[in-house]
């Protein structure tokens, strides 16, 4: 691959239990990049029986240029929301990658990786639902990451969600996103005031 | 009624794609069989057929299945079935009779692998074959292949455009990474989407013959109750369509059956090449493999190989003629194929000897790796 489509091509891989909404939130960061950021941006999700309780992956490919190999090769960001699939893709990650975990579910202590941890589950508990967690988690990936603009995830995110929980989705977007903004004013100066450190 | 073409851009599969092209293409009747990895296809007409005055029935099995779409047909309908592998054999016999009867209609394979049950979830190629030698007998039909969601949906109006035009059943063999992928497609206004419809007969009705050729070898097509004379038999018929068991009368119906196919091929076969001009090793691929390739010989450009692509979006009838010409020029083909060697023979009978024919294959259950691609490039070339 060459050093400029690695730098046009973000691959994301956002894996969980089958039924946290893994594939919903991959939905929505491919439909926000390419319906909204009018990016080019392409969805494959896991379709078998892991996706129905195992180890459930979407992996999303957002890039400048048309998307032909459809597969992830080496994810630029990784949304762990198990150790199950934690476990499975952490040998994927290079030193480049960026890593966001649900604290609560996963433990990266062998990451290679810079990484970034939200209590998603428990959030969204607090917010009353805990089905909300993969929104929560979108607010977080697009502030820690910018890989899709917050424009695009607030307006894929109300058209995605079941009508009447739009407003509540909002929120719990909102959540993770602030969230997001306080982990990356906490690190490095050089680091504040950035949308994502990728920007 | 709701709108049946939904114009704007859309982030969807390549299952609901396909059926949304369906309805851009005028479908008003689909029958099928729920299985994987074609269900969605089903559901999704489900949901938007009784909203546009369209009909969906889900049938008992795979043979009732297409049984409903070919007698659909003949009531002046425009129909669709959609299924995988297994259902795909069942269809075989029937699919059979679409030919024979030279009824038109759209039979959706989204492709996993096989055989028997196989690996129900997951991807293949292998029913290249069967799409064109399947059912019994000697015959043409037309196959096409997707390679995204965006052209799902036009190759899927292109099968509906083709089977009108030539009265006979279009294949569009997608596969499952295909048909589950999510990406942008664009609906264009209804006035600008090209559908074409079967010819009609006209004059005198106590003259008509239903397979009385027209200028392109086919026969214009009534519906059940305009009021023309109509038999449709699956048996050796003549012009009037009535049983007919000679010999005179099978090289009639054969000669019109494939010959509609055979002198229409440039209006039919349709490819596309990716950094050809140049190119002295030539990637062959169709459907999801499509996507291995190209990315292959972008990596294979960039090692200083004059490498391209040339893509069968028609693979059946065969695009025998532009390999013959295009082994004259080159060292080599490579295809690349979701199986262990079906359009790779093609292409190698095809190259006759004046150019090498190599195949990447796999015995499925995922895409090829561009690496694999890629190795061999530089392993026989």
């Amino acid at each position: 691959m060459s050093t400029k489509k690695a730098h046009n091509q973000t691959e994301i891989i956002v894996t969980g239990f089958g039924g946290q909404g893994i594939i919903l939130a991959g939905r929505i960061l491919g439909m926000a990049a390419s319906l909204v950021d009018k990016k080019e941006s392409t969805l494959v999700q896991a379709y078998g029986p892991e996706s129905r309780g195992g180890a459930c992956n979407a992996q999303v490919i957002i890039s400048d240029t048309p998307i032909h190999y459809p597969y992830v090769n080496t994810p630029k960001i990784l949304v762990a929301m198990s150790q199950a699939g934690y476990d499975k893709f952490a040998p994927f990650l290079t030193p480049e990658s960026i890593l966001l975990v649900d604290q609560d579910l996963v433990n990266p202590e062998d990451a290679v990786c810079d990484s970034f941890a939200i209590p998603a589950t428990r959030m969204a508990e607090n917010l009353g639902n805990k089905m909300m967690a993969n929104i929560i988690m979108i607010g977080f990936c697009t502030a820690i990451t910018g890989a899709i603009s917050a424009d695009a995830a607030q307006a894929t995110i109300s058209t995605s969600v079941p009508k009447g929980t739009e407003e509540k989705n909002i929120k719990a977007y909102s959540k993770g996103y602030d969230y997001g903004r306080s982990t990356l004013k906490g690190r490095e100066k050089r680091a504040a005031g950035q949308t994502g450190v990728m920007a | 009624m709701k709108p049946a073409v939904l114009t704007g851009e859309h982030y969807i599969t390549g299952d609901v794609a396909c059926a949304e092209g369906a309805i851009a293409a005028g479908c008003k009747f689909f029958g099928a069989y729920p299985i994987t990895p074609a269900t969605e296809i089903a559901e999704h007409m489900a949901a938007r057929l009784p909203d546009i005055g369209g009909t969906f029935i889900q049938m008992e099995d795979e043979i009732a299945a297409i049984a409903s779409i070919l007698g659909a047909a003949w009531t002046g309908v425009k129909s669709m079935t959609a299924t995988s592998g297994p259902g795909f054999s069942l269809m075989m016999e029937n699919l059979g009779l679409g030919v024979c009867t030279e009824t038109p209609c759209v039979i959706v394979n989204v492709q996993r692998t096989g055989p028997s049950t196989g690996l129900p979830t997951q991807t293949g190629q292998g029913d290249m074959m069967q799409a064109r030698w399947g059912s019994h007998g000697d015959y043409e039909l037309i196959a096409l292949a997707p390679s995204s969601p965006q052209d799902c949906f036009y190759q899927t109006i292109r099968a509906f455009n083709l089977s009108e035009k030539y009265r006979v059943p279009v294949l569009v063999m997608a596969d499952e990474i295909v048909g589950h992928m999510s990406e942008k497609v664009v609906i264009p206004e209804a006035k600008k989407i090209q559908v074409v419809d079967r010819p009609k007969p006209s004059g005198r009705k106590d003259r008509f013959h239903l397979y009385e050729a027209g200028p392109n070898g086919v026969a214009p097509m009534p519906a059940i109750g305009d009021g023309y004379n109509v038999h449709v038999t699956g048996l050796t018929h003549d012009e009037r369509g009535y049983p007919a068991m000679t010999v005179e009368a099978q090289e009639e119906m054969m000669t019109r059956i494939k010959g509609k196919i055979r002198n229409n091929l440039d209006d039919i076969i349709e490819t596309e090449s990716y950094k050809m001009e140049d190119a002295d090793i030539v990637v062959v691929s169709y459907g999801v493999s499509v996507r291995t390739g190209l990315s292959a010989v972008d990596q294979a450009r960039a090692k200083g190989y004059k490498v391209g692509l040339l893509r069968l979006i028609t693979v059946w009838p065969f695009p025998e003629e532009m390999i013959r010409e295009i082994a004259k020029k080159v060292k080599g083909f490579i295809t690349v194929e979701i199986n262990l060697g079906q359009v790779h023979y093609e292409v190698e009978r095809c190259a006759g000897g004046d150019a090498k024919a190599v195949l990447v294959g796999s015995a499925g259950g995922k895409i090829i790796h561009p690496e694999k691609v890629l190795a061999c490039i530089q392993e026989e070339f």
